[in-house]
Formats: structure tokens, C-alpha cells, sequence
């Protein structure tokens, strides 16, 4: 399903300051009843996520970490049933995730003695019930289940994602008897950086030459599909040796810039079986 | 000049300074406003700077190598550029600074001075800057025209005659012979500067019957059969009837003839002799100096000079690279020092003026400053060729007196893989029939068809007897071939059988005189040759070994005049006997036709690709195919450049005044034979030089004398210099020309600017490289220049005299007692192993020469099918080897390495160490490849030329090829398996091995069975992913917070725990990561079941979920856990601190599903009682409200006084508790 890019834009444009919470998501499905959930949640998410990038920043100097933490503190203090955190992060606009891990952070140096590891936070952001306070636990497992951008469901649900979509496009090539080479078999074969498939004999789709598939399982906007070139289509383009073009299904109409290198062509038979929302890139010679 | 270099001395200014300079007149004003003061004063001598310099260096040098060898050491230096240069050695100069250029003064010193070796060395304002007569007949003509000659070192012929020299001493001091360099231009011909005289020795041919000619360049050939008489008058001493020649010039070359033959030694000359010792005997007699850096005197001031020097020749300011770097390797073997007379040992070091005093005073000097120089060309050292390496990286003295530039050679040597074989072509080769050419259908009539057989027959009858008898002493060209040869050409009267036989000249031209092996073994356009291809390995040996017998052993010093060596002498003879003005026209026409197609040639431009090791094959095929073109367009612009310039060629000397302007006139009429200017300029600027220049400079070396003074031939040479100046060597870039094309350039260039017929003004007069030049040159984006297309054997092929170098340093190690130097050793033929048995070395020669003959008779398109189908195939047997022999040893590794690790249990061993294991093991393995590959070659190669070759291909013809076909295949395949396969069985069991030992690693229980989904399953489940999206709703719904009006119904509860019981059976989609997260998440759903968190839509009242609907969920959950999870569920979240606090907070609390819960746990063995009470008794240590504590106490009392019940009891126990109390009250 191909996106208008006025079509996205509108969508982006409500997502300007929306905490990113189930309340949220709900109301825009609202406003948007022709999208799916999936398109409008990839869409929220990065959308979100560019967000972030921006202010992350400003959350992260030590005045503001010390502000948060104060402010958390007083609240359990009156009322630790009250989802502190959460409120805390929706009111200064920072994802509810992010705002646990950093108050969990914060907690944890004042009550350790040494400085926590990463992988300590990570584990206990994704098992709440190891953070020795019992309140904080509530907390952060508030913030996270709450939050429908970032934290370690979410990432999960991104992983679970991108494998699904790997393996429906495995189905789909065995099924449309195409001979490829998977990930596996091309690391085996000592590729560095692999695409998810390279077939072995190249396949025209409308009118374009396809040598190795790519899926991704976010949305395909402009910003990430210029990241995805820079780190990835290109290091397969100077191991092939061959000109590309990208077809992404699911993708906003690009701005001429970039239409050029990624003009759309969607696979026929594969699309139908995509959800919206997710892309897929084709590179062609 | 002197002031010059004497300021420098005293350092007032520097050497940059200084070479600024002299490289760009017009920028002096980036110096330093003192230094330019200083040296601006001496602006107008600026270009004589580097002439004197190089005189200097070699008059300062004279007593070291008094006799020396052949060497150029005396610069020749512009004699304008020396107008009056203190003539001689440096102590005739002394004190007469103030008259550094008496005009007349050096026609004396250099009759006195009685060390001068060289005749152009101190040439004064003589008569001698007549220049005719110098060309390439000088042999002939020399002798009417003194000072001519000393420029070439090959001028006397054949090396080792330095006793001749002593036994002739006049002719050191012949003032017609060395005449006095004019320093007084007096005329057109007296403003030529002397260039570059290069230290002549004698020979014994024209000493004995010419002393006149002594000093003049050899003739043009070095093949003695063919050598023309000094008495000649005919242009090239062939056209006349033999009976001119006389006995004893015979007999001279018969002499110098056996004296080549027996000269097995590669030694080129005889070393140094002493003046005086009339029979140098090559090592004994001769006692070397030792050099010790610590007796160096004035150090300073040689690595001032030293720098200056450096710089000069890095800056592309001196003419010639490698003449420089051989004066330099012969300061740096100089054996010992004659004593001067005059000598002044006591001067001191620090004495100011530094002209004055002698610059090399001991062979401590000598080396010393040769190795200062040496260091700042390191670049230029590493890239000679190997054997040069080893030579001086073995040097002692280079090691005496600096250890780090030895150090930096000796790596060097290790890295080489420069090896370069500069066998002559061997002169049989056979005589190829190329049948396209017998096609009647080119013919106008039948007469002409038959004519052309018959000439092509004798034609071949001639050439077979020239190379019959061409090396027999006392044999004639022209005696024994000529008339047959005038006879023949008589018969081609038809305008097209001149043009068939030009071509049939041509082709066999091109087919004879490619050097054999290396670089060029093959016709051009055909495929490499089937000889070496079938030889290259086991030929390789024998070739080296002739080369050793055979190779010439001096090309004739470092600036040989062009020659015509082996095969390519018969053409020449052939040409000059035939004297037939059609049959030249013909040939000129082809040959500038086939050079223009050539230089055109698109060859095959390097890509760069980061793919290792193939491409590195295809990319020796394309430096290949480059050389083949590159060596075939010498060879046809030599030839060109020979008969186009023959009729203005003539003993006579060039002519000067009126006489000249009106040749001039004359000439710059005629239209250039070959546009070579336009093509010179095309290939600059198609950066196409390496390709152009080469052949342009072939072309050039035949130019007659009048050639340079045409305005037309003036570009091109001004073209060239600038060429020459742009390509400094440490100037290296990206996309600009590769270090290996710009030497071969250099030595190309360098070596035309020696020649007698290029004014010696040239090189000095022309201004600094103009900035335009660069511009001209931007065109293309990546041209011939910049892939890297030279080799060193390229290199050597198209300069042999570069070897001179290596011979030098031979020369020095042959010299010296008690070393056993490399180029002295004896080859020890050893057999090859790589393929075990072997037919013998005469067979397998044999055997080639066969196939070559096979191939001659069958269509061009038979032998590019074998060599295609041989190149394929041995490729594919290669793959076919990696992917049964080593896979199958790979696999065996493995099995090995499981048996190593049980055996040594954890620790396992060190990994590299096991590799060794494995290695030692598996390696002997690799020996069965080589049968295996040629078995494959065997069952492969037939097929495929079959399929190839068309079906009425007799089948006589069809299983010749077939077999040479596998011959090429295995050939191939086996050499690279016989070097590769224990390296490749390495890499692959040594990537196995970390395979193995990862996998070892850190979660052997994680790879425990998996059930797929039964083999019924549409994968129609839905997604992990959105059933994890699905179950975090609720979550976060139950979490709160939440709007009054949210909540899910029982009947979704219901469908997702359904979906997720299908999800997990289907396992299409599954991945590890989702599978725990969902079993997670489910834990948490069923704590907020049990503590009755979840809310619940429908009528407000409702709001909690009934009792038994929570109870069938919790059923469905405990079977989801039991049946359909795969990985581990961590049910003891269920009793952390969070999930149980969760009952908490409800009120009133409702213990009785946790009950359920834990007993049901335990019930279907998802929980052991003992885990169970581990997570009750740790729920205990933590802070709850009093009231909540006491009834978890109770709860953990509860459920462990009971012993398991089976369900219905439990049931009727919950149906008669409705809430806690009761509970608690009946327990």
C-alpha cells in the first residue's frame, strides 16, 4: 500500500507534542480510520523517534536529570499509587521509557555504590521486579507498558516485526520458485554486510531489475530511508558492483531528490501480503 | 657556477633554495630575500647549474675511477654551460677562481691533465662541435668526426677492453679525439653544449684498425654477423658488395665474436684495472679499499653536494635517472683511490672554500656520498629488480655506512616480486604460416597469387638460412643472402604483392621479435603463447638458465645506442639488402597503419575492485595485454623510425651554415611519415603517455641530425622534456601516473636525450616545465597513466641498461674476496615438485613446440577455444577442489575437534594450538588434490571443447585439442593447487575451528530440540508481533492509567489467549526473543488475573471479573505454559514482590486464585513444591503493611500444610470460601 506523501504528512502533523501513549494512538485511529493500526503506529513511532533525537538532549544534563528525580521523589512521596513517572514524562515531553531509565539510573547511584552498568538498567527495565523498590518498580513498569515508542516491548515488537516480514518474504520467494541466497548462507560465503536476499538470477518487476531484497520493518519516510541508503544499500552496492534502485512498498512519495535513486516498485505478490506500513526495498540494477 | 655551488658550500643559501632555483627561474621571490639576492645575481647561469654540477661530480670522481668501467662518469655537461669551466680536475682550477671561465683554458688543462680518461670531458672551444656522422653508423663515420663518440658507452663496442685503453694512451689526449669544449660559441654548431660524454672505453676492434673512431658510437647492431664494416661507406655499411670488408676486421669480430661466447661470466666488464697492470685478473690482483664511514673527510660538505644532487635528479633536472644512479652505484663500488700527484691531503676539512680542495678525497668520501644519495632514492631502488635488491641490500659498504637504508633494502628485497628475466628473444622460433595471407581472393590475378607463394617460399628459405647462419664467423648477409633477396623483390611487380609481402614482413617481424616468456612471449592479438603457458613453470627454469648462457652480457652501459639485437637484425639486413625504394614505401605505410591502430587500442582500463585474489589474476592478464601492445609498437616504430629516416642518413657530417638552412628548408616540406606529433599530443592528453612515449621514443632514436631542427620535431621534443621534468617521482597522487609508469618513462626518456642525434642543448636550454603542461593533461579521469601497467619486466625489457646497475654491483661482488655473492652462484638444477613426475625437460620443450606448430595450422579461433576451455576448466576444477576435497577435511576438522574437546573436557586447549593439531593432520590431505584436479581436467576439458569446436572438426584435429586443452587445464589448475591447497585447507579449518569453539561457547542448552509447527499448520496463526502489541495493551490498560470508560471484555481476554495458544504452535513466525517476551508478559497477565487488576468492560457494576471466568483464563494460561511455550517461563515472577504487592492494594484481598494458581503449578509440574516455598519464604523479607505480611504468612502456612489434592476437593474448597476470611477462618 503506497502512502501519499500529503497523506503523511497530515498524519505526521497530529503527531506534533502527542505523548506517545495508548490514549494517543487511540485517537488518531480515530481521525484516521482508513489506516491501519500498524501504518499509524510505525508512523507515530518514527515520527516520535525523530522527536526524541531532537530534544534528548536537553533531557540529559544533569539539571534536568536532578530536576526529574526531585520531582519524582515528591510525588511517591504523596502518593506512590500515582503514576508519577509517567505524568512526570508526559508533562516535560519525553517518552515515558526513556524518563524510567533515567530516574532508575539516577536511583540506582544514589543507592549503590557504584556507578550501574548498562546492562544492570537494561535488564531491569525489562524485568521491573529486580529494581529493589518496590515503587519504583511500579513505576517503571507503569512507564513502559505505557509507552508505545520505546522500551524493551516495543523493541521486541520491532524485532518480532522485521523476522516476521524476513520470513513472509522467504515464503514468498520459495513460493515464487526464485533462487536466492539468504543471510546466513551469504555470511557463510563471507560477505561482510548482506541484504536479506540476493537472487541468484534477477528478476524484473515493473520494468525494473532486482538483484537483492531488503525488509524493513519500519516505516519507509524519507529521513530513515536516507539513513538506510547510507548505511546499508550502498556498502551492498560496493560489494556487488551494480547501480541500484529502491522500490519501497509502503513508502511516502519521496521528494524528487531522492525519487531518483528510489523510485517505487512494489512486487507483485508480495505487497498484497505486507502490511501497510512496512516497507520493503527492492534494489534493481 | 662554481659561486654558485660554493655559496651553497658555505651555506649562504640553501639546497632548496637552490634547486628552486634552478627548476623555476622565474620564482625566485618565494626565496628568502638574501638567497635570492645571491643567486639572482647569477640568473643568466642559472641552466648551466646542473651541467657543471654533473661535470663536477665526475671530474672529482676521476681518481676513484680513473679507468673505471664504462661509465658516464664524466658528466658531459653542457659545454655552454661550462663556458671555460676550470678545466679538469679541481686543482687545476685552484686559485683561479676569479677567470672560472677563461675561454681558452680548457683546451690545455685537458691535454695536461693526466688523469683525463675521458675525451668529453674536457673538451675545449675545439672544432669539435661538429656532431655529423654521429648517428647510428658512427662506427662508420666516427672517425672524421672527433668528440663525437665519448657520449655513448657503448660506443667502443663490446665491453672488456680497458687494456686496450692503457695500451693506447694517446688517444686520451688526442685533441681531434677530446677536443677542447667550446666555450666561445662560435657558431651554430659550436652553441651546442658538449653533453654527456660518457666514459668511452676502447675497444680492441677499432683501436687496433681505427684509432680515429675509437670515441664513437657503435654501429648500429650488435649482432656480429651483421655488424657493418667500418669501411663501409653505404649509410649502413650493408649496401655495398662484401669485398670491401677487410680480413682483419673480420677476424676482429671473430675475436670479439669468441671473446662474447666465452664470456660466461655475467660480469660486463672486466673490472677496474689500475693503470699500469696490463692484465687485470678479475678478483685476485685487486685489493679493494675498505671504506670506513668513520674516516669520511669534509662531511658536511659531500652531504651538502649530496642533497644538491639528490635534489636535482629528484626534480627530473639531470637528463638521464638511471646514468646518475649508475655514477652513483660506481662511487659506491669504487675499489680504490689513484694517488694524485698533486694530491693535498692535509687540506682541512672546514676550509671555506670549498672548490678548491679535491670533494672525494678517499673511497671513504666516494661511498659516503653515494650512499647519501642512495638513501634519498630509496623509492627508486625498491622498484629495480629483485635481484638488483639483493645485491644491494648484501653490500657491505652500504651497510658499513648506513644500516638503516640497508635495512629499508633488505625489506624491500623480502617484498620483491620483481623478478625479471632479460633472456634475448631466441633467434629460431618458428616460422609461422599465417594462412589468411595465402588467400587467393586478395590477389588480382592468378599470376600474382602464385608469385607471391613462390617469394613467400624463399623469403622463409632466406630467413631460415640467416638463422642457420648468421652467428657462423666469416658469414655475410649481404654476401650470402643478398642477391636472393634483390632478386625476389624484383619479382614483386605488382603494387599489391608488395603489400602482401609488407604484411607477411610485418607479421613475421612481430611474430620473431617479441621477447619470449615475461612480459611479451606472444604475437599480438593471439592469447598468450601456448609455449610458455605449457612451460611456464618447468620452461621457467631452463630460461633462467639460459639467460645466464646467453643474455648479452652488457647491453652496452647505461645509454646504449639504439640496436637491432637477435632476430630483428635480419629485418634490418633484410630492408637494407633489398634497397627497394617500393618495398619501403609498403612497409612505412604498414607500419605507421599498424602502429596508429595500436596506439588506439583501447585497452582495458584498471577498475579498482575490492575483490581480492581473482581480479588480481585478470589484472596480470590486462598487464599483460599492455605489454604485448606496448613491445610490439616499439618494435614497429623502430622499424618505422629506421627506414623513414635511412635515405637522410649518410657518413657525412650534419651540415652547418647556409648548407644547413637550405636542407632545412628543404626537409620541413616533407610531411612527417607518421603524424606522431598529433598522436604525442593525444596521448598526453588522453593520459595515454606510458602507451605513446615508449614507442615515440623508439621512433625518435633513428632521427637523423637535421630531424631536431625541424620546427615539426622541435615540438615533440619540447613536448618531451616537459613530459620528463612534470614526472617527479615522490610526486604521487591519486589518479595521476603510477610510480612504475613514470620510471619506465624517465628511463625511456632519459636514454633519447642520449642519443647523438638529439642536440645536447635540448635537455639544458629548455625553460622549467610550463604550467600549461599540467593543464594540458587534466583531460580524462583515470587514463593509462594511472593503472599501474608497468612491471619490472616490462620495464627491463623496454630498458635493458637499467640491468647495468645490477651488473655493477655484480661486478663488485665477483671483485671482492671471499664473498659468495649471489650473481656468481652456480645454478643447482633442481626438479619441481609441485607436480611430482615430470616428462623431461627436452620432451616437454618438445612437446610445446608441437602444440605451437598445431596451432599454426588450424584457424585462430581453434587455439582461443582451447586456451578458453583450459581457462575455465582449471578454474573450475579449482572451485570443485574447495568444495568436495576441502570441504570434506573441513568436516573432518570439525569431527576432530568435537573428539579433541571431549577428550580435553572444558579447557579444551589453546585454539591455536589445536589448529596446529588439525593442521599437522589434515594438511598431508591436501596432497590428493592434485589427482583429483587432474582427473577433473581430464573428465571435463574433452566435453567442452567438443561442444566448442565446430562439428566437422576432424577428429585427429579434435583430440589434439582435446588433449592439449587438459594439458593447459591441469597445467593450470595444478599450479595454483600445488601452491595454494595447504594454505586454502588452513584458512578453512582454521575458520572452522572458531566456528566450532564459538558455538561451544556460552549456551549449549539453548540449542536443545525445537518443534516446528506439525506439518498441517497453514501458518494462518497471527503474528507475534501484534499478539505482543495486543497482550501490552492490556497490560498497560490494567497498569493504568486509564479512562473510566476503558476496559477489555472476558470474551477478549478469552480470544487473545487463544491466538496466543495458535501463535505458539505455529512456529513459522516465532523468533526466540518474541517467544520470551510473551511469556512474560503472559506471567504478568496472570498475576493481574490473580490479584483482579484487570478491568473489565460491561455494566459498571460488573467491573471485576467473575470468580470462575478468571478461573478458566488462569486454565488456559497454565495450559499454555505447560503445552505450547517452548523456551523457559518465568513463573517465579508470579511470586516476586511486585506481582504478589499487586493483591495488595485490592480490597478486599482475594488470596484464593493464588492459591489455585500455585497449586495447579505444582499439580501440572510447572513448579516444584521446594521452588514454590523458596519464593514464599523470600516474599517474607519484604516491607508489606502489617495487616498484608500476616496473611501472606498464612497463605505460605496454607499452602504448605497441604499435601496435593486432587481437584474436585479444591474446587469444593474454593466454592465454599467466598472471600479471604472465610479462607484464612477455616484454616
Amino acid at each position: 500500500m503506497i502512502l501519499t506523501k500529503a497523506q503523511y504528512e497530515e498524519i505526521a502533523q497530529c503527531l506534533v507534542s502527542v505523548p506517545p501513549t495508548r490514549q494517543s494512538l487511540r485517537k488518531l485511529k480515530q481521525r484516521f480510520p482508513s489506516q491501519s493500526q500498524a501504518t499509524l503506529l510505525s508512523i507515530f513511532s518514527q515520527e516520535y523517534q525523530k522527536h526524541i533525537k531532537r530534544t534528548h538532549a536537553k533531557h540529559h544534563t544533569s539539571e534536568a536529570i536532578e530536576s526529574y528525580y526531585q520531582r519524582y521523589l515528591n510525588g511517591v512521596v504523596k502518593n506512590g499509587a500515582a503514576p508519577v513517572l509517567l505524568d512526570l514524562a508526559n508533562e516535560v515531553d519525553y517518552a515515558p521509557s526513556l524518563m524510567a531509565r533515567l530516574i532508575l539510573e539516577r536511583f540506582l547511584q544514589e543507592h549503590e555504590e557504584t556507578a550501574p552498568s548498562k546492562s544492570v538498567i537494561n535488564s531491569m527495565l525489562r524485568d521491573p521486579s529486580q529494581i529493589p523498590d518496590g515503587v519504583l518498580a511500579n513505576q517503571v513498569y507503569q512507564c513502559i507498558v505505557n509507552d508505545c515508542c520505546y522500551g524493551p516491548l516495543v523493541d521486541c515488537i520491532k524485532h518480532a516485526i522485521g523476522h516476521e516480514h524476513e520470513v513472509l518474504l522467504r515464503d514468498l520467494l520459495l513460493e515464487k520458485n526464485l533462487s536466492f541466497l539468504d543471510e546466513d548462507q551469504l555470511r557463510a560465503k563471507g560477505y561482510d554486510k548482506t541484504p536479506d536476499f540476493i537472487l541468484q538470477v534477477p528478476i524484473a518487476v515493473e520494468g525494473h531489475i532486482i538483484h537483492w531484497i531488503e525488509s524493513k520493518a519500519s516505516f519507509g519516510d524519507e529521513c530513515s530511508h536516507h539513513a538506510y541508503l547510507h548505511d546499508q544499500f550502498w556498502s551492498y552496492w560496493n560489494r556487488d558492483g551494480i547501480s541500484q534502485c529502491c522500490g519501497w512498498c509502503g513508502t511516502p512519495g519521496l521528494s524528487n531528490s531522492s525519487a531518483s535513486a528510489s523510485q517505487s516498485a512494489g512486487i507483485t505478490g508480495v505487497r498484497k501480503h505486507f502490511l501497510p506500513g512496512i516497507l520493503m526495498k527492492c534494489v534493481c540494477k | 657556477m662554481a659561486a654558485v655551488l660554493e655559496s651553497l658550500l658555505r651555506e649562504e643559501v640553501s639546497v632548496a633554495a637552490v634547486v628552486r632555483w634552478i627548476a623555476h627561474s622565474t620564482r625566485g621571490s618565494e626565496d628568502n630575500p638574501g638567497e635570492a639576492a645571491a643567486l639572482s645575481s647569477l640568473r643568466p647561469l642559472r641552466k648551466e647549474f646542473v651541467p657543471f654540477l654533473l661535470n663536477f661530480l665526475r671530474e672529482q670522481s676521476s681518481r676513484v675511477l680513473p679507468q673505471g668501467p664504462p661509465t658516464p662518469a664524466k658528466a658531459p655537461g653542457a659545454s655552454a654551460a661550462l663556458p671555460g669551466r676550470p678545466g679538469g680536475p679541481s686543482r687545476g682550477s685552484r686559485g683561479a677562481r676569479s677567470q672560472l671561465f677563461p675561454p681558452t683554458e680548457a683546451a690545455s688543462t685537458a691535454a695536461e691533465a693526466p688523469l683525463a680518461r675521458r675525451g668529453g670531458r674536457r673538451r675545449g672551444p675545439g672544432p669539435a662541435r661538429e656532431r655529423g656522422g654521429r648517428g647510428l653508423e658512427e662506427g662508420v663515420s666516427g672517425e672524421n668526426l672527433p668528440g663525437a663518440g665519448g657520449r655513448r658507452l657503448r660506443g667502443s663496442g663490446s665491453p672488456s677492453r680497458p687494456s686496450l685503453t692503457l695500451s693506447d694512451p694517446p688517444n686520451l689526449s688526442n685533441l681531434e679525439e677530446f677536443p677542447p669544449v667550446g666555450s666561445v660559441p662560435p657558431g651554430p654548431a659550436g652553441t651546442k653544449p658538449s653533453r654527456r660524454i660518457n666514459p668511452t672505453p676502447v675497444s680492441e676492434e677499432r683501436s687496433l684498425s681505427k684509432p680515429k673512431t675509437c670515441f664513437t658510437s657503435p654501429p648500429i647492431s650488435c649482432v656480429p654477423s651483421s655488424q657493418p664494416s667500418a669501411l663501409d661507406t653505404s649509410p649502413w655499411g650493408l649496401g655495398l658488395p662484401p669485398g670491401c670488408r677487410s680480413l682483419q676486421e673480420e677476424r676482429e669480430m671473430l675475436r670479439k665474436e669468441r671473446s662474447k661466447q666465452l664470456q660466461q661470466s655475467p660480469t660486463p666488464t672486466c673490472p677496474t684495472p689500475e693503470l699500469g697492470s696490463p692484465l687485470p685478473s678479475r678478483a685476485g690482483s685487486l685489493t679493494d679499499e675498505p671504506a670506513d664511514p668513520a674516516r669520511v673527510s669534509s662531511r658536511q660538505r659531500l652531504e651538502l653536494v649530496a642533497l644538491v644532487y639528490s635534489s636535482c635528479i629528484a626534480e627530473n633536472l639531470v637528463p638521464n635517472l638511471f646514468l646518475e644512479l649508475f655514477f652513483v652505484f660506481q662511487l659506491l663500488t669504487a675499489r680504490r683511490m689513484v694517488t694524485a700527484k698533486d694530491s693535498d691531503p692535509e687540506l682541512s676539512p672546514g676550509v671555506l672554500d670549498s672548490l678548491e680542495s679535491p670533494l672525494f678525497q678517499s673511497i671513504h668520501d666516494c661511498v659516503f656520498f653515494a650512499v647519501q644519495v642512495l638513501e634519498c632514492h630509496f623509492q627508486v631502488l625498491s622498484n629495480l629488480d629483485k635481484g638488483t635488491l639483493k645485491l644491494l641490500a648484501e653490500n657491505e659498504r652500504l651497510l658499513c655506512f648506513s644500516p638503516a637504508l640497508q635495512g629499508r633494502l633488505r625489506a624491500a628485497y623480502e617484498g620483491s616480486v620483481a623478478k625479471v628475466s632479460l633472456a634475448m628473444p631466441p633467434s629460431a622460433q618458428a616460422v609461422s604460416f599465417q594462412p589468411e595471407t595465402d588467400n587467393r581472393a586478395n590477389f588480382s590475378s592468378d599470376r600474382a597469387f602464385h608469385t607471391f607463394k613462390k617469394q613467400r617460399d624463399v623469403f622463409y628459405e632466406v630467413l631460415r638460412e640467416w638463422e642457420d647462419h648468421h652467428e657462423e664467423p666469416g658469414w655475410d648477409f649481404e654476401k650470402g643472402l643478398g642477391s636472393r633477396i634483390r632478386a625476389m623483390m624484383g619479382q614483386l611487380s605488382a603494387a599489391c604483392s608488395h603489400s602482401h609481402f609488407v604484411r607477411l614482413f610485418q607479421k613475421q617481424l612481430l611474430q620473431m621479435c617479441q621477447s619470449p616468456g615475461g612480459a611479451g612471449g606472444t604475437v599480438l592479438g593471439e592469447a598468450p603463447d601456448v609455449l610458455s603457458m605449457l612451460g611456464a613453470d618447468k620452461l621457467g627454469r631452463l630460461w633462467r638458465l639460459q639467460e645466464r648462457l646467453m643474455a648479452p652480457q652488457s647491453s652496452g652501459g647505461p645509454c646504449p645506442p639504439p640496436t637491432f639485437p637477435g632476430c630483428q637484425g635480419f629485418f634490418r639486413d633484410f630492408i637494407l639488402s633489398a634497397s627497394s625504394f617500393q618495398f619501403n614505401q609498403h612497409l612505412m605505410d604498414s607500419l605507421s597503419l599498424k602502429i596508429r591502430e595500436l596506439n588506439g587500442l583501447a585497452l582495458p582500463q584498471h577498475e579498482p575492485s575490492d575483490e581480492d585474489g581473482e581480479s588480481d589474476v585478470d589484472w596480470q592478464g590486462e598487464r599483460r595485454q599492455f605489454a604485448v601492445v606496448l613491445l610490439s609498437l616499439r618494435l614497429l616504430a623502430k622499424f618505422l623510425g629506421f627506414v623513414a629516416f635511412l635515405p637522410y642518413r649518410g657518413p657525412e657530417p650534419p651540415p652547418t651554415g647556409e648548407l644547413q638552412d637550405s636542407i632545412l628548408a628543404l626537409r620541413s616540406q616533407v610531411p612527417p611519415v607518421l603524424d606522431v606529433r598529433t598522436l604525442l599530443q593525444r596521448g598526453l592528453q588522453a593520459r595515454r603517455a606510458v602507451l605513446t612515449v615508449p614507442w615515440l621514443v623508439e621512433f625518435l632514436s633513428f632521427a637523423d641530425h637535421v630531424v631536431p631542427l625541424l620546427d615539426y620535431y622541435r615540438d615533440i621534443f619540447i613536448l618531451l622534456l616537459r613530459l620528463h621534468r612534470s614526472l617527479v617521482l615522490s610526486q604521487e597522487s591519486e589518479g595521476k601516473m603510477c610510480f612504475l609508469n613514470k620510471l619506465l618513462l624517465l628511463a625511456v626518456l632519459g636514454w633519447l636525450f642520449q642519443i647523438p642525434t638529439v642536440p645536447e642543448d635540448l635537455f639544458f636550454l629548455e625553460e622549467g616545465p610550463s604550467d600549461a603542461f599540467e593543464v594540458d593533461t587534466v583531460a580524462p579521469e583515470h587514463g593509462l597513466d594511472a593503472a599501474p601497467v608497468v612491471d619490472q619486466q616490462l620495464l627491463y625489457t623496454c630498458c635493458p641498461y637499467i640491468g647495468e646497475l645490477r651488473k655493477l654491483l655484480a661486478l663488485w661482488v665477483s671483485g671482492s674476496s671471499g664473498r659468495s655473492g649471489g650473481f656468481m652462484r652456480k645454478i643447482t638444477p633442481t626438479t619441481t615438485t609441485g607436480l611430482g613426475a615430470q616428462p623431461s625437460q627436452t620432451s616437454q620443450g618438445l612437446q610445446a613446440r608441437l602444440a605451437q606448430a598445431f596451432f599454426h595450422n588450424q584457424p585462430p579461433s581453434l587455439r582461443r577455444t582451447v586456451e578458453f576451455v583450459a581457462e575455465r576448466i582449471g578454474s573450475n576444477c579449482v572451485k570443485h577442489i574447495k568444495a568436495t576435497l576441502v570441504a570434506d577435511l573441513v568436516r573432518q576438522a570439525e569431527s576432530l575437534l568435537q573428539e579433541q574437546l571431549v577428550t580435553q573436557g572444558e579447557e579444551g586447549g589453546d585454539p591455536a594450538q589445536l589448529l596446529e593439531i588439525l593442521c599437522s593432520q589434515l594438511c598431508p590431505h591436501g596432497a590428493q588434490a592434485l589427482a583429483l584436479g587432474r582427473e577433473f581436467c581430464q573428465r571435463k576439458s574433452p566435453g567442452a571443447v567438443q561442444a566448442l569446436l565446430p562439428e566437422e572438426t576432424p577428429a585427429a584435429v579434435l583430440s589434439s585439442a582435446e588433449n592439449i586443452a587438459v594439458g593447459l587445464a591441469t597445467e593450470k589448475a595444478c599450479a595454483w593447487l600445488s601452491a595454494n591447497i595447504t594454505a586454502l585447507i588452513r584458512r578453512e579449518v582454521k575458520a572452522a575451528v572458531s566456528r566450532t569453539l564459538r558455538a561451544q561457547g556460552p549456551e549449549p542448552a539453548a540449542r536443545g530440540e525445537r518443534r516446528g509447527c506439525s506439518r498441517a499448520c497453514e501458518h494462518h496463526a497471527p503474528l507475534p508481533s501484534h499478539l505482543i502489541s495486543e497482550i501490552k495493551d492490556v497490560l498497560s490498560l490494567a497498569v493504568g492509567p486509564r479512562d473510566p470508560d476503558e476496559g477489555v471484555s472476558p470474551e477478549h481476554l478469552e480470544q487473545l489467549l487463544g491466538q496466543l495458544g495458535q501463535t505458539l504452535r505455529c512456529r513459522q513466525f516465532l523468533c526466540p526473543p518474541a517467544e520470551q517476551h510473551l511469556a512474560k508478559c503472559s506471567v504478568e497477565l496472570a498475576s493481574l488475573l490473580v490479584a483482579d487488576q484487570i478491568p473489565i468492560l460491561g455494566p459498571p457494576a460488573q467491573y471485576r471479573l467473575e470468580r470462575g471466568q478468571a478461573r478458566r483464563l488462569l486454565h488456559m494460561l497454565l495450559s499454555l505454559w505447560k503445552e505450547d511455550f517452548q523456551g523457559s517461563v518465568p513463573l517465579q515472577l508470579l511470586l516476586s514482590p511486585r506481582n504478589v504487592g499487586l493483591l495488595a492494594d485490592t480490597r478486599p484481598r482475594e488470596w484464593d486464585l493464588l492459591l489455585f494458581l500455585l497449586r495447579e503449578l505444582v499439580e501440572k509440574g510447572l513448579m516444584g513444591r521446594m521452588e514454590i516455598e523458596a519464593c514464599l519464604g523470600s516474599l517474607h523479607q519484604a516491607q508489606w503493611p502489617g495487616d498484608f505480611a500476616e496473611e501472606l504468612a498464612t497463605l505460605s502456612n496454607l499452602f504448605l500444610a497441604e499435601p496435593p489434592l486432587p481437584e474436585p476437593q479444591l474446587r469444593a474448597c474454593e466454592l465454599v470460601q467466598p472471600n479471604r476470611g472465610t479462607v484464612l477462618a477455616q484454616s
